[in-house]
């Protein structure tokens, strides 16, 4: 009976107040919608959900303990799999993966399990978080290079094991990407650094301010007396389309512009120190989540007219739906089939216009998606004052440059194993964006969480 | 937490900083920087090492007041601590035996040459280093300049002190004395970074300089810190900040570093309104 009951929607805010401030925009399920929710769950005997969980995590007896207002526990049941629940329930892309496979969603809508996953996680927060239980120490030390989803995993994971961990972060606050490139008004810091506060209560030792490959290296680390390292850098080094203008001022990586935003906290000028500008009309060159999230920042920070670019159509377009729609909402206009061949500036130097082509799309291509074929004399000018270029992210070098015998690929990621995590290496490890190029939160977490297995494995043995 | 262990008034509005960070110390060479956040709401702000201590575990940077962050970074005291100290970053400068050297700095740049020219002294060369400023109250570290060269020329905008003009008539002066010069380091304002380098194109000595443009990561995540070499688009912190001063596209680099003036100019003057209040 309860399956014929419809989805709840989360409560939003509203969608012109938002566009105007940085608050998280999704609000989270009241408690009694939350109960309600996990009420429609079918609790399958052999639940798909969980398989289309890169981390396993035991969906319906999690929801169960929801029907059963047994929130804390319905969060524990998470965190055993997933130590950053808090922030899955916001931006991993469920109607892809547990939600695609859940059997409601054949004939109607999926259950929210991520909404239902932030509902329980936020419920612990607000109470205090428990601690996880510790193995006893062990004596052997792990050193994880880079604080994002893949590195704080596996440093949770190596910790609840018992081993003495240190996480080694360039920038001055950990969290990678969390903190400095999705907004605060899709995944708030404070939520982030509660969760990796949670780590430090397990007695992870993080340092900031730490540039592995500059103040330090892998050799040193493991001659240092570490006994493993992992390394989970990211896909930091941003993109850049290599056309006339692109170095004038005004024109941004989405890297830079939302790194000044989130992590630098610019919107809040002169409050914090950190400028940035964004002027009456910005461009957002691309169509990925990267790209929402730097058009919607865009909006917020006061521009007048903010538009997505992208050279293929909307059923192309590689950001998820609700991002999309969130943007279109707010007031991101699409200009699809479109692409800039050049950047015009004035005589400071500054963006005034870019000369953009028309595109149709021809056969599919390598990718799958239909390739898109510039109309020959379709140039036309669109006066913008800001560029942001959000066309994807490469690993950065300045650790694999300076690891003598990692083996790399063509693109310069890491080549691991894909089960063990293990590198060409002994007793080094890499996982996250850094082995795969630029994916999601939860595959860093599922590679982390996989590398700090093996390096169980393989510290028992020395 | 990174103290503050010696500050020095080396002219008016500069400043040097003496801090301790053993880790960086440790591993810093001539020609690499630091990226610096002195409280929760900084900026992060490259400055380039101008000494560092590996014994005492310090690195030692110098500050002119310029914008709001470098004026209140100017103002610390002993025993002060910065938030955020990172580094060591970008590539050192290549060190070998290549002859005689010109090491010249201008205004502040004085500060980033000085381990170059020890460097460089260290591995056998000949090093004349060029001090130049606008009046002889803004020749800073003569001293310190004077113990890592051979030999040392100053030149000031006005003549009041040493020869009258700017880096490129010491330059001159040098060459006027038919030396055969290897290479040159020019580390200074944009502009005399330019002259040095249009000056010595022609002559076929190999320049370099050492880009400062605006940073936020100086790791190369962000891109901020774009130059053009040589039509080529690339990152001062990674690459640099050291580039072969004729191909560096200095015009788009002035540029560049203009735009967040107006931006500047507003956090110094909230800061004022913010000191009067408190009646500072
Ligand atoms: C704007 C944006 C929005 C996104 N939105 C989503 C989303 O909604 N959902 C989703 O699932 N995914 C999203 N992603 C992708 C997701 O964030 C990444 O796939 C994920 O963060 C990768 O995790 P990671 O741990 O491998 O790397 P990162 O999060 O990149 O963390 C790497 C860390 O290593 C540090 N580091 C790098 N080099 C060094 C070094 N030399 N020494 C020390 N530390 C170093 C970095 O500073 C960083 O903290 C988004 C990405 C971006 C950029
Ligand atoms: S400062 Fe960000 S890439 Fe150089």
């Amino acid at each position: 009976m309860a399956s014929k009951m419809p989805r709840h929607d989360m409560p939003r805010q509203d969608a012109l107040a938002r566009g105007n401030n940085f608050q998280e925009v999704a609000l989270g399920y009241p408690l009694e919608v939350a109960v309600q929710e996990a009420n429609r769950c079918l609790q399958c005997k052999k639940p798909k959900c969980v398989a289309g969980c890169p981390v396993g995590v035991d969906i319906p007896k999690f929801i169960q303990k929801i029907t059963e207002r047994e929130f804390l526990e319905a969060a524990q049941i998470i965190k055993r799999k997933n130590l950053l629940p808090a922030i899955c329930g916001r931006v991993c892309p469920q109607e892809s993966q547990c939600e695609a496979q859940c059997i409601l969603g054949v004939k109607g809508e999926p259950v929210a399990i991520g909404r239902l996953e932030r509902f329980a996680a936020d419920y612990e927060i607000a109470q205090g978080c428990c601690k996880p239980e510790c193995q006893a120490p062990t004596g052997k030390k792990v050193a994880v290079i880079g604080a994002g989803p893949a590195g704080l995993t596996c440093a949770a994971e190596l910790a609840r094991s018992g081993h003495g961990v240190t996480i080694y972060e360039a920038l001055h606050v950990a969290g990678g990407v969390l903190m400095y490139g999705i907004p605060e008004f899709r995944l708030p810091k404070a939520i982030v650094q509660k969760e990796i506060n949670g780590l430090k209560d397990m007695g992870v030792e993080i340092k900031v301010n730490q540039v592995v490959g500059k103040v330090t290296s892998v050799q040193e680390l493991l001659d240092s007396g570490y006994d493993a390292v992992f390394i989970g850098t990211g896909a930091g080094l941003p993109h850049f389309l290599n056309i006339p203008g692109e170095n004038l001022c005004g024109v941004y990586s989405a890297n830079e512009f939302l790194t000044r935003s989130n992590l630098m906290k610019a919107y809040d000028f002169p409050n914090h120190i950190t400028p940035i500008k964004v002027g009456e009309r910005v461009a957002v060159l691309g169509g990925g989540n990267v790209a929402m999230d730097a058009a919607r920042t865009a909006l917020r920070l006061g521009a007048k007219d903010v538009y997505i670019i992208y050279r293929r159509s909307k059923t192309e377009l590689p950001a998820r739906a609700e991002e999309v729609e969130n943007a279109e909402e707010e007031g991101v206009k699409f200009h699809l089939l479109t692409f800039p061949v050049e950047i015009l500036g004035n005589e400071k130097g500054n963006v005034k216009s870019m000369v953009c082509l028309r595109y149709e799309l021809g056969e599919p291509d390598e990718s799958g998606r239909c390739k898109p074929l510039a109309i020959k004399g379709s140039e036309f000018e669109i006066s913008v004052d800001t560029v942001v270029v959000a066309v994807g992210q490469g690993p950065n070098p300045l650790v694999t440059m300076t690891t003598k015998g990692l083996a790399l690929d063509k693109r310069g990621t890491i080549l691991a194993d894909k089960e063990t995590m293990a590198t060409s290496i002994p007793g080094v490890y890499a996982g996250g964006d850094i082995v795969t190029g630029a994916a999601t939160v939860i595959q860093a977490m599922g590679a982390g969480k996989k590398a700090a297995a093996s390096i169980n494995k393989y510290l028992a043995t020395k | 937490m990174y103290t503050v262990v010696k500050r020095r008034v080396l002219a008016e509005a500069i400043v040097l900083l003496e801090i301790l960070a053993p880790d960086v110390a440790n591993k810093a060479q001539a020609g690499q920087f630091v990226i610096v956040r002195q409280m929760h709401n900084s900026e992060r702000i490259p400055l380039t090492i101008m000494d560092f201590d590996r014994q005492k575990g310090t690195v030692t940077i110098v500050l002119q007041a310029v914008g709001y962050s470098s004026k209140l970074l100017t103002e610390m005291e002993e025993g002060d601590n910065l938030l955020d100290f990172v580094g060591p970053l970008g590539q050192p400068t290549e060190i070998k035996n290549y002859g005689t050297v010109l090491c010249v700095g201008g205004g502040v740049g004085v500060a980033p040459i000085h381990p170059i020219a020890r460097a460089l002294r260290d591995a056998g060369n000949k090093v004349i280093s060029i001090l130049a400023a606008k009046n002889k109250d803004l020749i800073i570290l003569e001293e310190e300049m004077k113990a890592v060269s051979d030999e040392i020329v100053i030149t000031t905008d006005d003549g009041s002190y040493g020869l009258k003009g700017f880096a490129t008539h010491g330059v001159q002066a040098v060459l006027d004395r038919g030396l055969e010069i290897s290479a040159i380091w020019a580390i200074g304002p944009m502009i005399m970074m330019k002259s040095v380098a249009d000056f010595t194109k022609p002559l076929g000595i190999k320049t370099l300089v050492s880009m400062n443009p605006i940073m936020v990561d100086g790791t190369g995540m962000c891109g901020a810190c774009r130059v053009l070499v040589g039509q080529e688009t690339k990152f001062a912190c990674v690459h640099g900040p050291e580039f072969d001063g004729h191909l560096v596209d200095f015009d788009l680099a002035m540029k560049r570093s203009a735009y967040f003036r107006q931006e500047e100019a507003i956090a110094l003057h909230e800061h004022k309104c913010q000191c009067q209040k408190e009646g500072k």
